[in-house]
């Protein structure tokens, strides 16, 4: 699938290139190719100098952090020249929509806010170099002067860097509710004006370091929780247009390229072949063979000839065809699943993280335990300086640094891990959901099978059929033809020298060879005695006599066997459920061990699936790549797809699978194991700092100097324990 | 004591040094693609000229 889909113009001929070229003119010449694959310094060399090769090309330029090439190419380059260069290289690459990535390329608000933390750095690093003078003993004039300038560089560093904080606060309070930036935007102003109030007067002890370094590392957790998030949203965009939303309308004898959203019931459209279906319709026109796997999960393509129904969707592959629109846009068979993933959506409910969680019983905490701090000491001694003093104290000890780093780290970590096995986390929360995974549903098609066949018996024929089936096979853009050519040519078959090959669409490749006409295709046009079994076949007649079977079967998905092995040892529930025949779905669970299978599933019937076990109690990861599964993706707990997925499918799941391989699927599930484990874990740790220092806080023990240190000790602590997952 | 006059001046000036480099880093992408950064240098295509 994945050839047909991202080369449509290499399989369609000249009229499509021409098309396509057409499109494109306008766009600017700068495109984008995601290359999952590139991961060392002589990657980066063969992809900038092969790619560079690529005619038209001026410049390509390997990104390894993102694992993406940028390539400035004469206005007429598509990524469908550049796609197969790649291949040839050795790295499998996707098209991503430089205009769309623009957008996240800049990312104002990340380096907004690293500008506001590297600016409290600097402010922290001064004003702790004068409170260590401060802390070793000097005293008065020299003291005083210490804590004005620290002040000094402390207030406009809290004004300038701590706006994230005030604004978010002010944002909740004016909803009358609370979130985690009020105690933080109450201590830092709190202690800032004691701090001032203290130095003005004399005082002993002044906040100023401890704002700062409050500043500090709660901005570095936000910044860490942004990458995250950012990450994720630039991830969901550029995977949003992989497939190009134009169809060919026929109006007076004449193509013209137009949106698909501008299609009406009625238009005639074409569709080339090794081109997706734009409209649900009725062909008039041609014949042809169609893929609809990706929809209905089903391996064979099916004959389309005159009065056939497409849905939109399906691919086309060996002729062109003219369609009658029936239905387009909303009311499309695409626009009607769609619609169901909406409905298993809002089922899902709203998923309360480990921070929300914590935060819930955070804010009440700090501020009644610094509210009856002061009220406490104002009681017993009537000095209102002291009493405010001691509460701010009390507010600063307890204030989140190491709640806002515990899980930003975590997740910041486990994410990059992931994506250096391949796999794009969408979703902040899909890590902690991934986690508790009991059960797995797979869909067959394109998931643990890559829904490309394989031929079976080629070896099997003699030396003169196989070099008379190559050359038939090479007439040929249907998947088995391309991939019987594939394999003889791989084993070193030469083609015969057959005369007058043309295909003959919906049909078959046909050609002569020594004065005999030798004809390559389905079993009726051949002259074969039937479809026998239920595996895929192609057939080969020269003249009378005898027509030859060669089987097919859709190959398994590198990693996929391991991975059920693995999940079956791990003590988890596999399912499988699939829109194809019964026939081909029992043979692949038998081959992989998977016990609880379903063939010939309808896509509301997967979703209803998904939802029955969840209700039976069970924490569903549904992988997918089809139309098909797109309603459980969404029902179900998780849910995972591969890049090679629909567009709606990958828009429907947490969690994209860049690789060809699933085995990064095992990966993630212990990598989330392991995640939630760390997070627990330095919640724990930041809170057991808050149980020994808020005793002293409040009895009016802590000083600037033991602030600062269970400060930045347990910010340490909980990020280092954050950098384990690294490894 | 007089000699903090001098001192402190100099810390403040040399760390605002710092936070300007860092301002002209990120002002200038450097920080874009780090972990490629770090493998260029074992890349030996420019060893013996500079791309043009």
């Amino acid at each position: 699938m994945t050839d047909l889909s991202a080369c449509p113009a290499c399989a369609a001929g000249p009229a499509a290139a021409e098309v396509a070229r057409a499109a494109q003119r306008a766009e600017p010449a700068r495109l984008m190719l995601s290359v999952p694959g590139a991961h060392c310094a002589a990657c980066i060399a063969t992809l900038e100098e092969g790619l560079a090769r690529v005619p038209g090309v001026r410049s390509a330029r390997v990104n390894l952090t993102l694992r993406r090439v940028a390539v400035e190419a004469e206005p007429w380059v598509t990524a469908a020249d550049l796609i197969p260069a790649a291949a040839r290289l050795g790295y499998q690459a996707h098209e991503l929509d430089a205009g769309m990535l623009a957008a996240s390329e800049t990312d104002a608000e990340g380096r907004d806010l690293l500008m506001r933390l590297a600016v409290a750095f600097f402010a922290m690093m001064n004003v702790m170099l004068l409170s260590v003078a401060v802390w070793s003993g000097a005293e008065a004039a020299t003291r005083d002067l210490f804590h004005w300038i620290s002040g000094a560089i402390a207030l406009p560093t809290v004004a300038f860097s701590g706006q994230p904080f005030f604004r978010s606060a002010w944002g909740a309070l004016r909803q009358w509710r609370a979130n985690m930036d009020v105690p933080i935007s109450l201590a830092l102003v709190l202690a800032s004006t004691v701090s001032l109030f203290e130095t003005v007067h004399s005082g002993r002890h002044a906040y100023f370091d401890a704002v700062v370094m409050l500043t500090f590392f709660l901005l570095g957790g936000r910044y860490l929780d942004h990458r995250t998030r950012a990450a994720a949203r630039s991830a969901a965009r550029e995977l949003a247009a992989l497939e190009v939303p134009r169809a060919l309308r026929l109006s007076e004898g004449q193509e013209t390229v137009v949106p698909v959203a501008d299609l009406r019931p009625g238009d005639l459209v074409r569709v080339l072949p090794g081109a997706r279906v734009p409209a649900d319709g009725m062909v008039e026109e041609g014949t042809s063979e169609i893929d609809r796997s990706l929809l209905t999960g089903e391996t064979l393509p099916a004959f389309a000839g005159r009065g056939t129904r497409l849905m939109a969707g399906e691919v086309n592959l060996t002729g062109p065809l003219t369609l009658r629109v029936t239905a387009a846009g909303r009311d499309s068979a695409l626009s009607r699943i769609a619609d169901l993933v909406a409905v298993a959506e809002a089922g899902r409910g709203r998923f309360r993280s480990i921070s929300d969680r914590a935060v819930r019983f955070y804010t009440p905490f700090v501020h009644s335990a610094a509210f009856l701090t002061f009220l406490g000491w104002f009681w017993s001694t009537a000095d209102l300086r002291l009493s405010l003093n001691t509460a701010a104290a009390v507010l600063i000890i307890t204030c989140p640094c190491a709640l806002g780093l515990a899980v930003p780290a975590v997740l910041t970590a486990a994410s990059g891990r992931l994506f250096r096995a391949g796999l794009l986390v969408k979703d902040g929360t899909a890590l902690e959901r991934l986690a508790e995974v009991d059960t797995v549903v797979f869909d067959k098609t394109g998931t643990l099978t890559l829904g490309r066949p394989e031929p079976t018996n080629h070896a099997a024929h003699p030396q003169r059929v196989r070099e008379l089936a190559l050359a038939l096979a090479r007439g040929s853009a249907h998947p088995l033809a391309r991939a019987l050519a594939e394999a003889l040519a791989a084993e070193g078959v030469r083609p015969a020298a057959v005369e007058a090959l043309h295909e003959v669409p919906g049909h078959g490749v046909e050609a002569t060879f020594r004065g005999q006409r030798v004809r390559f295709g389905r079993a009726a046009w051949v002259g074969a005695p039937g479809e026998a079994g239920s595996s895929t076949a192609a057939w080969l007649r020269a003249g009378d006599g005898p027509a030859l079977r060669f089987t097919f079967a859709d190959s398994l998905r590198p990693g996929a066997a391991d991975l059920v092995a693995a999940l079956t040892a791990a003590g988890r529930e596999v399912h499988l459920l699939s829109g194809d025949a019964e026939g081909p779905v029992a043979d692949l669970a038998a081959r992989l061990g998977i016990a609880r299978f379903r063939a010939g599933v309808l896509p509301e019937e997967k979703a209803a699936e998904v939802t029955r076990l969840k209700a039976a109690g069970r924490r569903v990861l549904m992988v997918g790549d089809g139309l098909n599964d797109t309603a459980a993706l969404a029902a179900a707990h998780v849910s995972i797809s591969p890049a090679s997925a629909l567009d709606a499918a990958r828009t429907a799941s947490d969690v994209v699978l860049i690789g060809q391989s699933l085995a990064p699927v095992a990966e993630a599930l212990a990598v989330a194991r392991r995640a939630v484990g760390l997070m627990r874990g330095n919640i724990v740790i930041s809170n057991l700092y808050n149980l020994v220092a808020v005793p002293v806080a409040v009895l009016g023990h802590a000083t600037p100097l033991a602030a600062a240190i269970a400060m930045s000790a347990s910010s340490i602590t909980v990020t280092l324990n954050a950098l384990r997952l690294r490894r | 004591m007089e000699v903090l006059s001098l001192l402190i001046p100099v810390s403040l000036g040399l760390g605002g040094l710092g936070l300007l480099a860092f301002v002209w880093a990120m002002r200038t992408h450097q920080f874009d693609d780090p972990e490629g950064d770090a493998r260029r240098i074992l890349d030996d295509r420019w060893d013996d000229r500079p791309r043009d």
